[in-house]
């Protein structure tokens, strides 16, 4: 192996992080406040005497969307700043998973927010009376969709500040990494599910004002459950901080870590997408077809469940890398 | 490091189950999501065909499982028995 001095492997790792946090992690809040933006502009054109309800609900439901990145935006800073307080390989690669965890993670949160956003801006123009009930949906569905951002600030922060006492550098390196990519990229698919049930909420609410209640309560299950795969991927996270692997000199073992985190990530995000498209067609159809709410609501439920099932395997096979073999 | 050829297999067997099941969730994901969205519109419009739809909402999902269900064999086949 090549001779390199601990202090400048965990310099490089935290830079790398850093720039990957931030880079990955713009990339949803942009093209959500864009989306936003763009429906803005449409209502606008429907309806231009209400410019400023419709410009303050495009900020406001902007700003949420933001706070993703700005997650992001703060792990890259202490990143950077951070001084390590335990010199150790193994801290490289905790600051590293971190970066990689909060940069995904903040992606579907980003893009997710955006719907709703825009879908209120396009309500107010249609159903100008219904304003405060839209910004007010707008804010309880937008709120959901970040919360798999907020999953990735906690890991990522969890891997910056924890106390890896003696633990063994192999495979505890592979347990670390994994368990930055598990949260981040489960997040990917939960941030955009609940986006999309909250965008269909506020189209909904905007052509029938009468369903606000049972639409919000539609919209908050279907996102409820469209979150799953994120706390898959938080308890796949926290098995491989908090499970003290004992020493093991070859590869085998922390590859096993590494797929683990790997297969969780990846395997939640299709889940967290068909989730939320099928929460989005129940909520839309809630609020066009009030009497089938139970119908819809049980249909969507066996629809997401079935949708799930992949995510279920991915956390199965997971939890036989981390524990069988 | 002692990485020997047995442990070395055996890693990239371990990486390449999850990868398999990882990547391989994807797809069925969100196609039976979409299943289960179309499935809702049309009870939305016809709740009255609600048993119906909803027998051919888990044919269809079944079908669009199968690739997910591959997913899995493969990566417990790397698992155990490679």
């Amino acid at each position: 192996m090549m001779a390199f001095e601990i202090a400048s492997m965990i310099e490089l790792a935290s830079f790398v992080g850093a720039g990957l946090c931030i880079g990955l992690g713009a990339i949803g809040a942009a093209l959500g406040e864009g989306y936003t933006a763009g429906l803005a502009n449409e209502a606008l054109s429907n309806r231009p005497e209400k410019s400023g309800e419709i410009l303050k609900n495009m900020l406001v439901g902007q700003a949420v969307a933001e706070s993703a990145a700005i997650f992001a935006l703060v792990i890259a800073i202490l990143l950077i700043f951070l001084e390590s307080p335990t010199e150790s390989i193994l801290t490289a690669s905790a600051l590293l998973g971190a970066g990689l965890c909060m940069g995904f993670g903040a992606i579907g949160s980003g893009i997710g927010s955006g719907y709703p956003g825009g879908e209120a801006c396009l309500g107010i123009a249609r159903q100008p009376s219904v304003t405060s009930r839209l910004t007010t949906n707008m804010l309880i569905g937008s709120a959901v969709c970040q919360t798999p951002a907020i999953f990735s600030m906690v890991v990522a922060l969890m891997l910056m500040f924890m106390d890896f006492g003696s633990l063994p550098v192999s495979p505890t390196w592979a347990a670390f990494l994994g368990a930055g990519l598990s949260t981040g990229l489960a997040a990917i698919g939960s941030g955009l599910g609940g986006g999309f049930a909250a965008g269909a909420s506020c189209g909904g609410i905007a052509r029938n004002p009468d369903t606000f209640g049972q639409v919000t309560t539609t919209m908050l299950i279907g996102q409820a459950v469209s979150q799953t795969p994120a706390i898959f991927g938080l308890l796949i996270s926290f098995v491989l901080m908090f499970k003290a692997f004992p020493e093991y000199s070859g590869l085998s073992v922390p590859m096993a870590l590494l797929g683990a985190g790997i297969c969780m990530g990846f395997g939640g995000i299709g889940p967290g997408i068909g989730n939320g498209l099928t929460a989005q067609n129940a909520v839309k159809w809630v609020a066009r077809n009030v009497d089938a709410t139970g119908d819809l609501t049980r249909t969507m439920l066996v629809g997401q469940a079935v949708s799930q099932s992949t995510a279920i395997y991915a956390m199965v096979v997971s939890l036989v890398l981390i524990f069988v073999v | 490091m002692a990485i020997e050829g047995v442990d070395l297999i055996k890693a990239a067997a371990f990486l390449g189950a999850g990868l398999a099941m990882g990547l391989g969730a994807i797809g069925p994901g969100v196609g039976e999501g979409f299943v289960g969205g179309k499935a809702c519109e049309a009870i939305g419009r016809k709740p009255e065909e609600a048993g119906l739809l909803t027998r051919t909402m888990l044919v269809g999902q079944a079908v669009s499982e199968s690739t997910g269900i591959y997913s899995l064999v493969v990566a417990l086949l790397l698992l155990f028995v490679v």
